[in-house]
């Protein structure tokens, strides 16, 4: 019988024809933590009783949630870190560098056929490159450090098929949100998904990634698109590693296909407290907003920041809202920098922050007060996600934030890009 | 495995109750202390709520408990606050496996089936949970076998242990 791509890949490194239920202890390309969970994952890798790494250059640390830190408690993790990979040779990526999700690709560690584990939930980015790539929790990561293995369940698969095209001014994240509205955050809990369609062929690979980025957000353990021409050129042009992409059989398997017309989606937001609790844009029009924030692992790339700078340059922010940017990696501030987006966003009193998760998970870098709206390009609207429970945050594309931050309501961003 | 305790539900929510409710990247980042972590637990949700939880007591949840974040430090937060086990409909998937690695059991099972304050008796090897209501009334709930997986990192005591005795995956 034929396989799916996670069949395939999960066999390939466990030495094992496996099929979805089965249990395999699989090797890993490549192993990534970040200084959330890294702290954890050193006391555990110590408590096991381990002295070294099993091979230091499959393994990176990523300073990227708290970064620079704000204050001594975070410092004092930094600097566990910074022991740890001294003590052990492996990468580290420090303040400045970027979100660990834009590093791994974009610094070449992933390539197409890999398996490959984070300990962070977001880690599924890479499924847009054709990597089976996973979160997991600080102690597997520990267990994998020392082993260079894990153990997984081969996961059945979700196959989302997406028919005809965006209209102008709807992107991926609208794409991906309307997804998680109809599928529910638990709507793919356990499942792999295959993410196809002409939508997907069309877009490139920064827009792709926002997709599988989010695939977490509905349960889902990996988000998995096929590699393209465009996907091993992108590759090529990023590692010196050999790619092995995996496509699924004719024949294979699936829990289910599902089909989404796009033709019909306009921009989509998510409304305070869940990712799931997505609308149409034309349902929250004028919704007052006092911050907008234009970043992270989900929309932090160049082509994130360069629609914002289209529907920002020459205006300024309204006066009533403030808008921080997080370039997703240094990499990408370069680029944006040399290509005048960095100029364009400060001159519209933009509020740009260091390379790296910005003020998404609520620790530093733009705290919301009491009673705020939030617009934001991030994954999650958690209550309390941006560090206070009494704010309000809502999520969409970053032409959907650029354009809202410029009225000071939420606003539709196609009236901006015509 | 025998597990004894009481039912704590949350008052405000039930389904998709997240890694960011349970424990706050607010706290998460600067805390290294598992019993100070555990002092915030579920503080988003219910404020003070790790002051309600008597040794062994239950988590029990609806659907997809758990989504979210893979921080370790929610399954590390709700077993240092003395919680025994949770019992939820469905788990999210990271926040499952964290569990286990902590040692920590997670149950799926009807929850609809518990009240706030139910005493619970779990008997894990023989997959009976035994709910006595604040009337005494006893009604007896059969569950599924846990993963064979799962069970020897539960006997095995968590992953670190599991690794200590093995020296990597035995599973």
């Amino acid at each position: 019988m034929g396989k799916t791509i996670a069949e395939k890949i999960l066999s390939n490194h466990s030495g094992k024809d496996s099929k979805a239920g089965d249990i395999v202890i699989a090797n890993l390309d490549y192993m990534m933590g970040q200084d959330g969970t890294s702290g954890v994952a050193i006391d555990s890798f110590n408590n096991m009783g381990a002295t070294k790494v099993f091979d230091p250059s499959k393994i990176s640390i990523v300073i990227d949630h708290s970064s620079p830190s704000p204050n001594i408690g975070v410092s004092t993790i930094h600097k566990k870190i910074r022991n740890f990979v001294n003590k052990t040779g492996i990468n580290l990526y420090d303040i400045g560098c970027g979100v660990c999700h834009q590093l791994l690709p974009e610094q070449g560690h992933v390539v197409p056929g890999d398996l490959v584990i984070g300990a962070d939930s977001h880690t599924c980015t890479y499924g847009a490159i054709n990597v089976f790539s996973t979160g997991i929790g600080s102690t597997d990561l520990a267990a994998a450090w020392i082993s260079g293995k894990l153990w997984f369940k081969v996961p059945e698969t979700l196959k989302l098929v997406y028919k005809n095209k965006l209209q102008k001014g709807v992107l991926s994240k609208d794409l991906i949100l309307y997804t998680i509205g109809q599928l529910g955050a638990g709507g793919a809990t356990y499942l792999a998904l295959e993410i196809e369609g002409k939508a997907i062929d069309e877009m490139s690979i920064d827009a792709r990634m926002t997709i599988s980025n989010m695939a977490i957000e509905c349960g889902a353990k990996a988000g998995l698109m096929k590699a393209d021409k465009k996907t091993l050129d992108w590759v090529k042009k990023h590692s010196k590693k050999k790619a092995n992409p995996i496509e699924a059989d004719k024949d294979a398997k699936y829990k289910e296909i599902k089909e989404f017309d796009l033709s019909q989606v306009e921009p989509q937001i998510a409304k305070p407290h869940t990712v799931d609790n997505v609308c149409p844009i034309s349902e929250v029009l004028g919704t007052p907003i006092q911050m907008g924030f234009i970043g992270t692992c989900t929309n932090g790339r160049l082509e994130d920041l360069r629609i914002a700078a289209k529907i920002l340059k020459g205006k300024k922010v309204n006066k009533n809202c403030r808008l921080i940017v997080a370039p997703a990696s240094r990499e990408i501030y370069l680029d944006a920098a040399r290509e005048g987006i960095i100029e364009a966003l400060v001159e519209s009193h933009v509020a740009v922050v260091t390379p790296g998760c910005g003020p998404c998970v609520g620790t530093h870098n733009g705290v919301p007060a009491d009673g705020e709206n939030v617009i934001s390009t991030a994954n999650r609207n958690f209550k309390g996600r941006m560090g206070n429970p009494s704010a309000f945050i809502y999520l969409g594309s970053p032409a959907t934030v650029a354009a809202s931050v410029l009225e000071g309501k939420i606003t539709d961003p196609r009236k901006y890009l015509t | 495995m025998k597990l004894k305790g009481k039912a704590l539900k949350f008052e405000k929510q039930n389904d998709d109750i997240n890694t960011d409710y349970i424990i706050s990247g607010r706290y998460k980042f600067k805390i290294q202390d598992p019993y100070e972590l555990a002092k915030h637990v579920m503080e988003d949700l219910e404020l003070d709520f790790y002051k309600r939880v008597n040794k062994g007591d239950f988590i029990v949840a609806g659907e997809n408990f758990g989504c979210g974040s893979s921080r370790e430090q929610a399954p590390m937060s709700i077993k240092y606050a003395g919680i025994s086990c949770v019992l939820a409909k469905s788990f999210a998937r990271i926040f499952y496996r964290n569990c286990f690695n902590l040692g920590l059991p997670a149950i799926e099972v009807d929850t609809d089936q518990f009240e706030d304050g139910d005493e619970i008796e779990v008997d894990l090897d023989n997959g009976v949970i035994v709910r006595t209501g604040r009337d005494r009334s006893q009604q007896k709930i059969k569950i599924a076998p846990l993963p064979k997986t799962m069970q020897t990192l539960l006997s095995d005591g968590g992953l670190v242990e599991h690794f200590k005795k093995h020296g990597g995956f035995k599973l």
